[in-house]
């Protein structure tokens, strides 16, 4: 018998095309998604080349991080994103790639529709010009982010050249606490290993508390693969899978289902595989995890004390968080629990798909949002939005006093008009806190939609396990 | 791509750790959908005030910093997302390499693509890089990065991107020529979906 191998090197086995001498190998890639900030560039070069797209069936594209989250009949304000918006449609349209315009009834964010509409299938290669493309690595292919120089590559050849990643085991195990959740997993791994602790690695997440996530839970986690520094992101394909994929408009069906779904089954890592790297998280030690700083990693429990710049032992180490808390307007010692905030952004790629939005819902529902606060809710894709309209979700934030917009990225990353005031806090479900990320000066606190929520009623940051009971 | 020529240069101090791509060049910069103007926008939300005059503290804003071809800055480096934005403004700039002790992936996998070197250095030359501002040589064909004082370190880069660097080789003029091989896999790998199916 052959050696036992990882998933991370099955889907890396099965998709060499070819390893030219003294170059990386050239890598198949299954699934193309690609978004309007990071392709124009990558269009323009195959138009100054002469070159068509080579597999438009394996492309997808949509447009969702300039795009406004208001009334679809309203047009684009910003005449430089229209300018982009409509580019992308022109970009696609020409070379022949199924996309979701502004307009269309299935647009939403590039991490949202792929698995939304079944394009993501277990034991594939993904890329897309966006860092969170780790997301779709919650359905057993290996996901990735790329430049747009790549993006420009994979859309001529369908190939990328790659250097093998090392392999890294994040296992989780034991029960979550009441309150505690997917996000409050990453968000803690992140602390611990820092920004800068997956790199050149790609994480395969393993461990009963993992197996116990649903689908969409199990994407949360994938998606800040990248806040560690991780190339991609992980979890091996189970029934759960499956359940989620089957009848999915691009997932296959009949005979074709039953054999993809044998040829899944052969993908979780042998028994005996080893990884280059491992860690362990006990997942019932775990609490709500909320980010004080201006990097994922600078993050603590919500009841726990912000860390003293004084006890860092490193110069730079010790002068890049104090310029943290500078930005932050924080001082270490105490604990975010109580601080005041301005707004409560519940959306993103990380945590805006139903069980998001039903989540916080549960929380906020006959009560009112602390009038000081102002509390977005951006569905993940207008499927989503549909969905969530049906069940009623809309209303209950309308009755609480939240904003209910139109899909996209919305305050994830500011470029669509969504966006904070030089100053302002906001507890975020988006997965960046970068100085300026959601609007010049605006200071984030990371967190889960439940705490988001609780932190919406209190007007200030909560405990959400006080709510719970 | 410009071929990378030996660098003699003085260098710009950015000493912070984890500076990520958003700081780089600021996401409302993103939506151009060309490549030009965005070294005026390089760290721009560190560089201006609000009412857009020079900070005049921050290291870019410095006389000396306009001739300085290379960047010397914290841990890891262009963390973040994987906007190409990133190369593009600090090439833009004037920058031809970036010294740390570590670069995220992605954005060294971009500097690579846009003639911009990610030099890692061990910690204790790193040390010695951000305690004073001075000059550095960078040889990329004998991989040696030569410090003020003498000292001369090796950095690592693949055999495939240092030489794709020194000759200005186009990648994908590359793989455009391996036809055959990608025709090959094609041919014995049906695809797991059709996206043109999508709207139907
Ligand atoms: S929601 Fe945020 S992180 Fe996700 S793709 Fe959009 S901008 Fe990127």
């Amino acid at each position: 018998m052959s050696r036992p191998k990882t998933i991370i090197e099955k889907l890396w086995d099965a998709h060499v095309v070819a390893q030219p001498e003294g170059a990386p190998a050239f890598l198949w890639i299954d699934l193309h998604l690609v978004h309007e900030v990071t392709s124009p560039q990558a269009f323009a070069g195959l138009r100054a080349r002469g070159i068509k797209v080579r597999r438009p069936d394996l492309t997808l594209g949509t447009c969702d991080h300039s795009t406004p989250t208001t009334p679809r009949d309203l047009p684009i304000i910003d005449p430089i994103a229209a300018a982009q918006v409509a580019q992308f449609e022109t970009n696609c349209t020409e070379f022949g790639i199924p996309h979701f315009g502004f307009k269309n009834d299935k647009q939403g964010i590039v991490h949202v529709i792929g698995p939304e509409n079944g394009a993501t299938q277990p034991g594939m290669t993904v890329v897309c010009g966006d860092s969170h493309t780790a997301t779709h690595g919650a359905f057993g292919a290996l996901a990735f982010g790329i430049g747009t120089s790549e993006v420009e590559m994979v859309l001529a050849t369908q190939c990328l050249l790659q250097r093998k990643s090392k392999t890294f085991n994040v296992r989780v195990e034991g029960l979550l606490g009441n309150g505690v959740t997917a996000k409050d997993i990453i968000l803690a791994l992140i602390a611990r290993i820092g920004v800068g602790g997956g790199t050149g690695c790609v994480i395969e997440y393993t461990g009963s508390a993992i197996r116990a996530l649903t689908m969409e839970q199990r994407m949360t986690v994938c998606n800040m693969s990248i806040e560690g520094g991780a190339r991609a992101g992980l979890i091996a394909p189970d029934d759960k899978t499956y359940e989620f994929l089957a009848g999915r408009t691009l997932a296959p069906k009949g005979a074709a289902w039953d054999a993809a779904v044998a040829k899944w089954r052969t993908l979780p890592t042998d028994e005996g595989a080893t990884y280059d790297k491992e860690i362990f998280i006990d997942a019932s030690a775990l609490e709500p995890m909320i980010t004080f700083g201006t990097n994922p990693g600078q993050g603590v429990a919500v009841t726990q004390a912000i860390p003293d710049p004084g006890s860092v032992a490193d110069a730079v180490e010790r002068e890049t968080l104090k310029k943290a808390l500078a930005y932050m307007g924080l001082e270490s010692g105490r604990p975010l629990l109580g601080r005041k905030v301005d707004v409560v952004f519940i959306g993103s790629c990380t945590n805006s798909r139903m069980s998001d939005l039903r989540a916080a819902a549960a929380i906020l529902k006959g009560r009112k949002v602390n009038p000081s606060v102002r509390t977005m809710v951006v569905p993940g894709s207008m499927q989503i939005k549909r969905e969530a309209e049906a069940e009623g979700l809309d209303q209950i934030f309308r009755d609480a006093g939240a904003e209910w917009r139109e899909a996209g990225c919305s305050m994830c990353i500011a470029m669509n008009g969504d966006q904070l005031k030089p100053g302002e806090y906001s507890v975020s479900t988006s997965n960046r806190n970068f100085e300026g990320r959601q609007g010049k000066g605006g200071r984030t606190f990371l967190a889960s939609p439940e705490t988001a929520a609780a932190s919406a009623l209190a007007g200030a940051v909560a405990d959400v396990r006080t709510l719970l009971g | 791509m410009q071929k990378f020529e030996a660098i003699e240069s003085r260098y710009a101090i950015l000493p912070v750790d984890n500076v990520d791509t958003d700081q780089i060049i600021p996401a409302r910069f993103l939506k151009t959908i060309s490549k030009d103007g965005l070294g005026d926008q390089l760290f721009f939300d560190w560089r201006y005030e609000a009412d857009g005059s020079p900070k005049p503290d921050f290291v870019l804003n410095t006389p000396e910093a306009k001739q300085c071809k290379v960047l010397v800055a914290g841990d890891n480096f262009g963390c973040g997302s994987s906007r190409e934005h990133a190369p593009w403004a600090l090439t833009q700039y004037g920058f031809r390499a970036v010294v740390s002790t570590s670069f995220a992936d992605i954005f060294k996998n971009n500097s690579l693509k846009n003639g911009l070197l990610p030099i890692a250095v061990p910690a204790d030359v790193h040390k010695e890089l951000m305690a004073a501002a001075g000059a550095v040589k960078v040889n990329l064909a004998s991989q040696t990065l030569t410090l003020e004082s003498g000292k001369a370190v090796e950095f690592a880069i693949d055999a495939f991107s240092k030489a794709c660097l020194l000759e200005g080789v186009d990648e994908l003029g590359f793989v455009l020529k391996h036809e055959e091989a990608i025709q090959a896999y094609e041919a014995m790998n049906p695809p797991a979906l059709d996206t043109r199916l999508v709207n139907a």
